[in-house]
């Protein structure tokens, strides 16, 4: 994945006018989600649950020059950790890593 | 254009999803064991299970000419529970012989547990000494890298595996490497919001190319989309793919992997009216 240029058969306008409405929809619903966290009716700080937090790293990604952003994403959403569980702790996927702390 | 749906659960589908796929080009379709939505509670219902998986599910599908293949395991969502997966591998290998069973899956994590890691090596075992494919399921989300990791790592410890005969399945941007780093095979699932959408398996294979690569939609009972292979299509024609490339991925990489089993071919099953009476149509 050495020579990731032109490997987009599309053109910057091109690509833009396909894909511009889309993409600003999605960063609109992501705006408004933030927005929903804050306006929660308990009061509670968004910042304070492992997920927002992670989404908050990965919202830093989105502005940096990688050239594998989706990537780099996937990475700050996943367990870092190399070794199995010892148990299971419930059937299903959270979304974002908690650790032992519950960050 | 003419495509093979490599990943689909088409007991939880219905009869029009099957006829969405055959009028969108599927020939045909490989449909892997998977967890029901609950966990069930005793082999019997394995076995169960795998008769619909190879007796009536075939039927089904053969009444819109898609030739229907099929992996059996215990899902790796039950892979937990140790005594049951120990039971019901000792009761596939009975299925094996039957027409449309390929291979073992689709096996893998969960939540990486000590146990699920055991129930897969174990499943592992029994592919290899049945020579059978595999078709492995990485975990969900923040779960599949380091999953896909200890996957690799465990098939790593087979000495006789060909990583040919070893689709690695549900990859994306941060496991896809990896993959196909150490010769597996490698899948990515068109999901609506869990896995990769169209746009991005484009960019994936942009990326990566399309050497090793098929696409599959993994329908079942969630939300998912039967014709998800076929909008990947149009995905590509709208990013300028060539018609071959496009159907590099959708027909000759899943025929390049799945006919590594004798027992998969392209002819068109005959559908008689008695098997039509017989699944109630």
């Amino acid at each position: 994945m050495s020579n990731l240029a032109g490997s987009c058969k599309m053109d910057l306008a091109q690509t833009l006018d396909e894909y511009f409405l889309e993409n600003r929809h999605k960063l609109l619903e992501i705006a408004a989600f933030l927005d929903r966290l804050d306006r929660a009716c308990d009061g509670a700080t968004p910042e304070d649950d492992f997920r927002v937090a992670a989404m908050r790293r990965a919202i830093g990604v989105l502005l940096s020059d990688s050239k594998c952003r989706a990537r780099d994403v996937q990475l700050i959403l996943s367990d870092p950790t190399d070794e199995p569980r010892e148990r299971l702790d419930r059937k299903a996927a959270w979304g974002a890593y908690i650790n032992q702390n519950g960050h | 254009m003419e495509y093979i749906e490599p990943h689909a659960h088409m007991v939880s589908r219905t009869t029009d999803d099957y006829q969405q796929l055959a009028l969108t080009g599927c020939v045909a379709l490989a449909e892997p064991a998977f967890w029901a939505g609950w966990d069930r509670r005793s082999a019997d219902s394995f076995e169960d299970y795998f008769g619909q998986l190879t007796d009536f599910e075939p039927k089904r599908a053969a009444q819109f000419g898609i030739r229907h293949y099929t992996y059996l395991c215990l899902n790796p969502k039950e892979g937990e529970n140790r005594e049951l997966a120990r039971e019901v591998i000792k009761r596939i290998p009975k299925f094996l012989e039957r027409p449309n069973v390929i291979g073992i899956g689709e096996i893998g994590l969960n939540r990486n547990t000590r146990n699920e890691l055991e129930t897969f090596k174990d499943h592992v075992a029994l592919a290899l000494e049945y020579n059978q494919l595999i078709l492995i399921h990485t975990p969900h989300l923040e779960d599949k890298y380091k999953g896909t990791k200890l996957i690799i790592r465990a098939l790593q410890t087979f000495a006789k595996l060909d990583p040919q005969r070893v689709m690695i399945d549900h990859a994306e941007e941060h496991t896809i490497e990896m993959i196909r780093d150490n010769g597996f095979r490698c899948g990515l699932t068109l999901y609506p919001h869990t896995k990769v959408s169209m746009a991005r398996a484009v960019d994936i294979l942009e990326m990566h190319g399309t050497q090793g690569i098929y696409v599959n939609s993994a329908c079942d009972w969630g939300n998912s989309v039967p014709v998800a292979v076929p909008q990947f299509i149009l995905e590509m024609r709208r990013r300028k793919h060539s018609e071959e490339t496009i159907r590099t991925v959708v027909y000759d990489n899943p025929i390049s992997f799945l006919s590594q089993s004798p027992k998969f071919h392209l002819q068109a099953p005959q559908a008689s009216v008695s098997q039509m009476a017989e699944v109630g149509i």
